[in-house]
């Protein structure tokens, strides 16, 4: 027997261990800035007083957080059904054509209220779509869903360049992108939510978006935990010999999954496109899809977890901008390197310090 | 707790004080334990009782927190098993650790074949091994491809494997579990051999025949504790099995007579192929009636899995009918035959029967988490659940008695509980079992056994399968035994081990 079948308690499993982990990357990338010649002290400041000093930064931590939790919950819904989709970053790309094409569509005519749930049921189609076929081959011919959604990730990606460059683009125009929403195609800033603890939102583009993201954890939540589908995903997702011994059919949880899943990444396309800039433009995804993989793997595949952990890119990426303007030493790639370090060990490692801690616990709990 | 060995028997192993403990879990206290050079000493308990833990100690996968072993009277320190090899213990794991499409004799080196280029190796080996089959009776071919061998001879190489490596003390951990009656019989034959050649043998088993029938001495263990040592020829079958559970144990199965109703469950010319399209079940037919048990015996592998799969809707059959009261089932899925009647306990309750991270009220509701009962509509209602799992746990005496602990976290006999309550309490009119008690300590077995006869003595049909010879003549109205993928042949619940044991070797129909 080994330590990996001790169990601890919850406050050690979901708070000290990822709290240490937490702390050992900010370690080691302190190290890094130290050995470029930076204060590591004075990086950390400046980094967290970048993402959460002023109102503004705390408006842009949270709108990155918003992408981060849309698909962090995409990558989580398709592991709760032993799923690996890394195909979020695609979704989400193919998401912002069907938010665009509602907001489109609609915006001459109604008020943001009337073509934002179009829009939510536009971009979450369009994520699903492009989910469908990967999930169809998996269910139906065993192509591996890794493969077949790192490709789609590829295929969505010319596709929408095609789209932006040939088809969408405002004719006259050199920037491949498609025109301005009016006010009916836009979502509106959360303004009030950052003025209620006294700050100022500036020109941070947090929006709308970022609730309907906790509406989603909510949902995913209950579909994971209090639904019976979320109970055959589950089965599925731990032990396919035992869901096909219970009759839970593998090509539908398969299927249901990943368009669940598409639909997440789909549903974050509404963040940048329809709340920050107004217009679909070419690579807007950004890697968000690519980061929702490390928030699902931090956050535990929980909703609230990946709320966390997204709250936690959100803070390295508006924190490192700021701080690399700060520092101008400290590059963009720098930055990446920490978010690398961060989920090398927050998410790679997971498991790294937990036989120490549990021989550490053992001891003091006196067993 | 010693036993008392003449003077001149020199012993081979002495464990003194061994304590192991993992976390909260004590499961090797104060073990002392001496084992005579050239005999045979056999260790039984229950599941979870210590054995395979000192037996990993012995051979350095795990390490004592306190205690001492000696290897003919010289302390030493077994730091892994490279270091165990060297002090001349070797193991023969209850799953061969074999390179199945390597050679006899490539297996046979692998570890040990001395120097960087293999032909010199190759041929000082093939020299020894030659030796070592003559020595002991242990023909195998040695330029046999490992998996094309059968069973029992793979077991040979794992024998042969440790006597290369200058094994004076062999460990066997459950080693006719997988033989058929016959390679037992062989298998005991080199085992005295060995002996007569002052090899010691440590046989670790939980079959009391076994012991009876080939330890010169044994030790029974019992959560933990070392409780007794007994010479084989002056205990009994009776006195071990009360000294494992520690208390009185009803080894024989008391059922009344059957009382056969109409048909149930009808098989008709079945056919199963596997994934490689090897036809595993060929062209069976049978029939189960209400009050009655049908025993399903066979050395494993024979395509008894593949029929229970058939019948419980997990595999598509290849051909052939199979009708549930009358009604044609096959092509039916799993969900839709426990709606018409049928229940399947099934043979690996790891990654069929349970979904071990699940908490025990989850898995307590697996395959019927669609029923209205555990939540209306799609929602699941959990409160339901857990209260109809806190029924099952009462009835059952599942310990520990808590819904919400991690399945995983229970032992082997209430894990099986928790599958077999969830399968007879939905009260089905076809129960199909298989391996009800495999690695289930004698206790539980007892019990799961008395349900089961409860089941066919309320009128329902019962197709039992099980490796266990002892369970399917104990529990089983009518034998069918499998081969090959064909019923051989139908003997009644009376028939004697040793037909039965030759119909399951293909000899005899």
């Amino acid at each position: 027997m080994s330590t990996a079948s001790v169990q601890l308690p919850a406050w050690i499993n979901y708070g000290v261990i990822p709290l240490l982990n937490l702390v050992l990357a900010f370690f080691f990338s302190g190290l890094v800035v130290w050995a470029i010649g930076e204060s590591p002290i004075e990086a950390l400041r400046l980094l967290l007083i970048g993402a959460l000093g002023r109102g503004e930064g705390i408006g842009f931590t949270l709108f990155y957080a918003t992408s981060f939790i849309f698909t962090g919950l995409s990558v989580a819904v398709a592991i709760h059904a032993g799923l690996f989709n890394i195909g979020s970053e695609g979704q989400a790309y193919l998401g912002g054509l069907g938010a665009a094409l509602v907001a489109l569509s609609l915006d001459r005519y109604v008020p943001w209220y009337v073509t934002m749930p179009f829009a939510v049921v536009g971009a979450a189609l369009f994520g699903a779509a492009c989910a469908a076929i990967p999930a169809w081959l998996q269910a139906k011919r065993g192509s591996h869903i890794v493969i077949t959604t790192i490709m789609f990730n590829f295929i969505t990606s010319s596709l929408m360049n095609y789209l932006l460059v040939r088809v969408l683009i405002v004719p006259g125009k050199m920037a491949p992108e498609t025109r301005t929403f009016l006010e009916g195609g836009q979502l509106p800033k959360l303004d009030w939510l950052i003025s209620m603890f006294g700050g100022k939102l500036g020109a941070a583009p947090l929006n709308f978006s970022f609730l309907i993201a906790l509406v989603m954890c909510f949902l995913v939540w209950v579909l994971i935990w209090r639904t019976k589908l979320g109970y055959e995903m589950r089965t599925l997702g731990i032990s396919p010999t035992a869901a096909s011994y219970a009759g839970i059919p593998y090509a539908k949880i398969v299927m249901i999954a990943m368009l669940i899943s598409g639909g997440l990444a789909g549903m974050m396309a509404l963040n940048p496109v329809m709340g920050a800039s107004a217009r679909l433009q070419i690579e807007f995804v950004g890697g968000a899809g690519f980061v929702g993989i490390a928030v699902s793997l931090m956050g535990r595949n929980h909703p609230v977890g990946i709320i966390l952990a997204a709250l936690l890119f959100g803070i390295l990426y508006q924190g490192g901008a700021e701080l690399s303007f700060d520092m101008p030493s400290i590059t963009r790639d720098m930055i990446v390197v920490i978010q690398g370090l961060v989920i090398l060990f927050a998410g790679a490692l997971e498991y790294m310090l937990r036989p120490a801690i549990v021989r550490l616990y053992q001891q003091i709990s006196g067993k | 707790m010693s036993l008392d060995l003449p003077k001149e028997i020199e012993p081979a192993i002495e464990l003194v004080g061994i304590d192991k403990k993992f976390g909260a879990v004590h499961a090797n206290k104060n073990i002392n334990l001496t084992v005579a050079k050239g005999s045979i000493h056999g260790i039984i308990g229950e599941n979870g009782a210590g054995k395979s833990t000192l037996m990993s100690i012995l051979y350095g996968f795990y390490h004592a927190d306190h205690g001492e072993i000696r290897i003919s009277g010289k302390p030493i320190s077994i730091r892994d098993s490279q270091a165990a090899i060297a002090a001349g213990i070797g193991m023969v794991h209850q799953h061969f650790m074999l390179v199945e499409n390597f050679t006899v004799l490539e297996n046979v080196m692998l570890g040990a074949e001395g120097g960087q280029l293999l032909r010199k190796g190759v041929a000082s080996a093939r020299k020894e091994l030659k030796h070592l089959e003559d020595d002991y009776g242990l023909e195998v071919d040695p330029d046999a491809v490992v998996e094309e061998l059968p069973v029992g001879s793979q077991q040979r190489v794992e024998i042969l494997k440790a006597l290369y490596r200058g094994a004076e003390i062999l460990i066997l951990d459950e080693p006719t579990g997988v033989l058929t009656p016959a390679e037992a019989d062989h298998l005991f034959k080199v085992l005295r051999v060995l002996r007569d050649q002052g090899k010691t043998i440590i046989l670790i088993t939980h079959k009391l025949r076994e012991i009876m029938a080939i330890t010169d001495t044994v030790s029974v263990m019992r959560r933990g504790e070392m409780v007794a040592t007994r010479k084989t020829s002056e205990t009994t079958v009776e006195e071990l099995a009360e000294l494992m559970v520690g208390r009185r144990v009803l080894l024989h199965v008391e059922k009344g007579d059957a009382n056969p109703g109409r048909v149930l469950l009808s098989v008709r010319n079945l056919s199963v192929k596997d994934a490689r399209g090897v036809t595993m079940v060929d062209n069976v037919s049978f029939d189960v009636r209400a009050g009655e048990i049908v025993g399903i015996a066979g050395v494993a592998g024979n395509g008894q899995s593949e029929l229970l799969e058939a019948i419980a809707g997990i595999r598509k059959p290849a051909s052939g009918e199979i009708f549930i009261d009358g009604n044609p089932v096959a092509g039916i899925d799993p969900a839709g035959l426990r709606d018409l009647g049928l229940a399947h306990i099934p043979e690996d309750r790891h990654h069929m029967g349970l979904v071990l991270k699940f908490e025990e009220y989850e898995n307590s509701i697996l395959g019927y988490h669609r029923d209205q009962r555990y939540g209306r509509g799609a929602m699941l209602d959990l409160d339901a659940m857990r209260k109809d799992a806190e029924e099952k746990i009462a009835k059952y005496d599942i310990r520990p008695p808590n819904p919400r602990l991690k399945t995983a976290n229970f032992s082997g006999g209430n894990q099986q509980k928790i599958v077999v309550a969830r399968e007879i309490e939905r009260d089905p009119n076809v129960l199909i079992i298989g391996q009800p008690t495999r690695g289930v300590d004698i206790g539980a077995i007892e019990f799961i056994h008395k349900r089961i006869i409860d089941m066919r003595d309320a009128g329902k049909a019962v197709l039992l399968v099980s490796v266990e010879l002892d369970e399917i003549r104990s529990l089983s109205d009518r034998i069918l035994v499998m081969f090959a993928g064909k019923v051989v042949g139908e003997k009644t619940g009376d028939a004697g081990e040793q037909t039965l044991g030759l119909m399951m070797a293909g000899i005899a129909a």
